[in-house]
């Protein structure tokens, strides 16, 4: 069965796989290549190609789920055989309604460029776009966090206590210390960073010297971050806004809120630039950095690694730092971010677990994972108007993203369902793999 | 039974695997499959017994064309495979291991243990199989597991047996054992198919040889033809069988081991207080049969498991404590046993793997940033001086095939400087074609002045390439001798008779250094000392075949 390459030795094979001609390829042979690579990207299904189809795919079923959920739909569908063209135009409608507000609320509104001709505000344009990318931030610092441990080979369940450890720390210095303009944001992103670090050092460590799995650690860690929260914020009162009886933290200073750049008409939260500069980072960092490359190495084989001569514990112990750090940096974000400005009990929300299914979207890939974490925050943008516009809860855009998810997890469905070759090897068993830690 | 195989096709995706493969094995046969990794001869016994279905033509048995759905309907036709990974469960006994699946009961579906046990108990004794049907199957040696294969297949009642590379795992002695059975069998009118890429054993074997390249037959020979013949056919040129080499001119001590202690999985000491020295210029081979300490002592003098004891000079330089990264700055050079595992990163590109250990150094490395276009070109150079055979540098190493994966490894561990080789099992699993070549490079590394030390379970190997032979068993270096010794010295060495071979001591007074002789006095009564605790008498390897 492990027969498939033919003989290996020495014989005769035809110019063009000698790896040591040197044939010049005219161009169109070229442009050839190309077209038939993209074929085969679409006929054999790559990721890409899975992933958009398993997007596509959600959107069929969400759309069901609409038509089924609906009241006014519901209502018709009684009436299905006394007047069926209503049932499926009420349907139609419904989903139309729904996902044009979707769309509305995460990409543009049509409406705010026929207003902006009007004497209407420019900047209404952009809104929707820079909402999303808003709500992408948090998501795609956490999604880094659980995509860059995954490289080396460990899965970062912890990136929730690491978001809380950043925030604590970045919510502390906003508030407790008074700092000029930039300065402040800064000292408070960097706090952010130090206080994930940390909580991802010490699973790191915790792995290296006893061998303890890091899923359970962060597992368990998170549980220790989320009553050293309630603790902080109730019981010591260390971050407790003054005569508040709600876990809450006080506002941080507005030196500390990470500014809009670009300001109107578009505009862009500073944190979504420090969010993309963090993911330029780590590309490099995995790519084009020796440090990458032994955390690659480490993830892919650490036994080859080990005789190689890299330390997989000093790596592990690293790549957790780090993974902790880009996660303090997202609950630093959204403290310091546009909306929110205090800590609460339960601010977390599900930012590090929405960091592994944009992790695993992404496929684990700084670029894939930007793509991933827009995807998420345009549809927790579209998600909230949804809501507001129709009476489509916003709960269906989590549902999409459930779908979307459990789509790319499951490659072989969507190459099912849309006949798709099989592909050559790739799929997610490396995403099996790395739960052996 | 007749079984013939007319015209079997099998294709993955654009390869060929089997192409128009015609083969007749006639009753009371011993067939030999001979063909190099990758030829195509395990898939087409993975079409024969029923685990894969061939895409054109057709198995006959005695004239009945038949349809192989899956392994079931293959026994239930008589054909029975051992293959080259035993199917055994460890921890029950030969007995319960044979009749799981065809446990036959009586009355309220209570097994029949009793009559089971008859049964294994009766083929061993008809065939010489030699097995004691109560034994546990983890406790037994890998050649007695093979024989419980092969009962088991016979209590299927197959009269087409698939041996596939059945000595890959056997010790020299425990290989005239397995011949000794096939003849019975083939004796009692069953047929043999004897899957092999090793032009001995299948010349020694086998009744008639069918060559297999590249998916096709192509030629079918008797055994009584040569060595050279065969491996022509097989790798479709002459091939060089015997690494040419000058006589080794050995320079000062490299590597200086003494008295090493190190512990196995299990906790027992392998290797146990090994002393040895290796020259530079000079080739020292390992000699053993699997698991007698070898892969151990490879990793404790590369640091990848820790010394319990004694001690580890590089050119006199104390490295016992070491990291593996400062040995291999040092100078090792390690090219590990499993190169799948140790030796690569199948997912990562050709480039990558061939600077997996300087990666982070110049030129590749300034700083922490990495200098891609000088990992390009350094791939570019390597594969083109070890003539690796790939499209791109950019092709995961694990696509490659076996000789390929070795040869990145060899050209990434022989384009640093290093004083020293460590290279275990260099040429396994590889074809003839690849282990030419693997030889050839390591006798070049010797004559630039390398010390190199070879383990190696292939005794073909450690003639071909040792310049002093150090015989493991049991965790000791029971034995040097001079590459002089004969074949069966060195079977008896390595199957624990020592106080049998040592009363030869030609062999060691002919090892270059008083030193060495010297060392080989030491170890020599150390196996002698307990011999009799070492070697079961129940183990039927043991003994003299």
């Amino acid at each position: 069965m492990t027969e498939p390459t033919p003989a290996t030795g020495q014989t005769a094979r035809p110019p063009a796989e000698d790896p040591g001609a040197p044939r010049r390829r005219a161009p169109w042979q070229d442009t050839s290549r190309q077209r038939q690579a993209f074929i085969d990207a679409i006929v054999e299904g790559s990721p890409a190609v899975v992933t958009v189809l398993s997007i596509l795919a959600a959107l069929v079923l969400g759309a069901l789920l609409i038509a089924f959920t609906d009241t006014t739909v519901l209502h018709a569908w009684g009436s299905l055989f006394s007047n069926p063209g209503n049932a499926f135009a009420q349907a139609w409608d419904a989903i139309s309604a729904a996902y044009s507000a979707l769309f509305d609320g995460a990409i543009f509104s049509p409406g705010t460029v026929a207003a902006a001709f009007h004497g209407g505000s420019v900047a209404a344009i952009f809104y929707p776009i820079s909402q999303s990318m808003s709500d992408a931030t948090p998501l795609l610092l956490t999604g880094l966090s659980v995509a860059i441990a995954f490289r080396c080979g460990l899965f970062n369940i912890g990136a929730a206590g690491q978001w809380i450890g950043g925030a604590i720390i970045a919510a502390y210095l906003g508030f407790a210390v008074s700092l000029p303009p930039v300065i402040h944001v800064i000292v408070c992103l960097i706090g952010g960073i130090a206080g994930g670090a940390v909580v991802g050092w010490v699973v790191g460590e915790l792995k290296a010297r006893t061998g303890a799995h890091e899923v359970i650690v962060t597992i368990m860690l998170n549980y220790v971050m989320y009553n050293l929260l309630s603790y902080l914020l109730g019981t010591t009162k260390v971050l407790q806004a003054p005569g508040q009886s709600n876990l809450i933290s006080p506002n941080i200073a507005a030196n500390a809120q990470l500014p809009h750049v670009g300001g109107p008409p578009p505009e862009v939260d500073a944190g979504f630039l420090v969010a993309l500069a963090a993911a330029a980072a780590v590309a490099w960092l995995l790519n084009r950095s020796t440090i990458g490359f032994q955390f690659r190495t480490v993830g892919a084989n650490p036994s080859a690694a080990r005789a190689a001569g890299m330390s997989v514990e000093r790596s592990w112990v690293l790549v957790m730092l780090i993974a902790g750090a880009l996660a303090g940096l997202s609950g630093a974000s959204v403290i310091q971010g546009s909306s929110v400005h205090a800590l609460t009990f339960n601010s977390y929300g599900t930012y590090g677990f929405d960091g592994i299914t944009v992790a695993l979207l992404g496929r684990a890939r700084p670029g894939g994972v930007v793509l991933a974490a827009l995807l998420f925050g345009a549809l927790h943008a579209g998600g909230t108007i949804m809501q507001a516009a129709t009476s489509v809860p916003t709960d269906i855009a989590t549902v999409l993203e459930g779908l979307i998810v459990l789509f790319v997890a499951a490659p072989l469905l969507i190459r099912a369902v849309f006949r798709l070759r099989e592909a050559k090897g790739v799929g997610l068993e490396a995403v099996a793999k790395g739960w052996n830690g | 039974m007749r079984l013939e195989l007319r015209g079997i096709t099998k294709r993955f995706g654009s390869l060929v695997a089997n192409d128009q493969i015609d083969l007749v094995v006639e009753p009371g046969q011993i067939h030999a499959l001979l063909g190099e990794n990758g030829a195509g001869k395990t898939t087409l016994m993975n079409v024969l017994y029923g685990l894969m279905s061939p895409d054109d033509g057709q198995i006959v048995i005695d004239g009945q064309p038949v349809v192989f759905g899956s392994p079931r309907d293959a026994i239930r036709a008589g054909i029975g495979m051992v293959h080259q990974h035993f199917m055994l469960v460890p921890v029950f006994t030969v007995t319960e291991n044979v009749t799981l699946g065809v446990e036959r009961t009586r009355g309220l579906g209570l097994l029949d243990r009793p009559r089971a046990r008859r049964d294994v108990l009766e083929l061993s004794e008809r065939y010489g199989l030699n097995v004691n049907p109560d034994a546990y199957v983890e406790n037994l040696p890998v050649g007695t597991q093979q024989r419980v294969e092969i009962i088991k297949a016979l209590l299927r009642e197959a009269s087409v047996l698939i041996l596939d590379e059945p000595t890959s795992v056997l010790t020299p002695s425990e290989t005239e054992d397995l011949f000794r059975v096939v003849r019975e069998l083939k004796a009692g009118g069953r047929s043999i198919v004897f899957i092999s890429h090793k032009l001995k054993e299948v010349q020694a074997i086998a009744d008639t040889i069918t060559v297999i390249r590249r998916g096709r037959v192509v030629g079918d020979r008797p055994p009584t033809a040569t060595d050279a013949e065969l491996a022509a056919l097989m790798v479709g040129r002459a091939v060089e069988l015997k690494v040419s080499k000058e006589p080794a001119r050995p320079g000062g001590v490299v590597l200086d081991v003494r008295g090493l202690t190190g512990y196995d999985d299990h906790g027992n000491a392998a290797p146990d207080e090994i002393s040895f020295q290796v020259k530079a210029g000079e080739i020292l081979g390992v000699a053993g049969v699997q698991g007698n300490g070898q892969t151990e002592l490879c990793e404790v003098l590369m640091g990848l498991r820790p010394a319990e004891g004694g001690s580890i000079l590089l050119d006199g330089q104390d490295v016992t404590a070491a990291t593996p990264r400062d040995r291999l700055r040092a100078g090792f050079g390690y090219v590990p046993e499993d190169r799948q595992e140790d030796g690569l990163v199948p997912d990562f590109s050709v480039a990558e793997n061939l600077v997996l250990d300087v990666y982070d150094r110049p030129p590749f490395a300034s700083g922490v940033a990495l200098d891609l276009g000088k990992i390009r070109t350094n791939a570019a150079s390597l594969i083109q001086e070890f003539d690796v055979r790939t499209t791109s540098a950019e092709r995961p190493a694990g696509t490659l095939s076996g000789g390929n994966q070795q040869k990145v490894i060899l050209a990434r561990e022989l384009s640093r400087d290093i004083k020293l080789l460590l290279a275990s099992q260099p040429t396994r699993g590889l074809d003839v074609g690849s282990i030419e070549f693997v030889h050839r490079r390591i006798v070049e590394e010797r004559d630039r002045g390398v010390a190199v030390l070879i383990v190696s379970s292939e005794l073909d190997e450690i003639y071909a390439l040792a310049d002093r032979i150090a015989v493991m068993y049991e965790g000791k270096i029971v034995a040097f001798r001079s590459p002089a010794v004969p074949v069966t010295e060195l079977g008896l060495l390595m199957a624990g008779a020592g106080d049998a071979a040592s009363a030869d001591q030609a062999g060691s007074t002919e090892a270059p250094g008083p030193a060495q002789a010297d060392r080989a006095a030491q170890a020599d009564p150390a196996a002698q000392a307990d011999p009799a605790g070492q070697s079961d008498p129940s183990e039927p390897t043991a003994g003299p075949s």
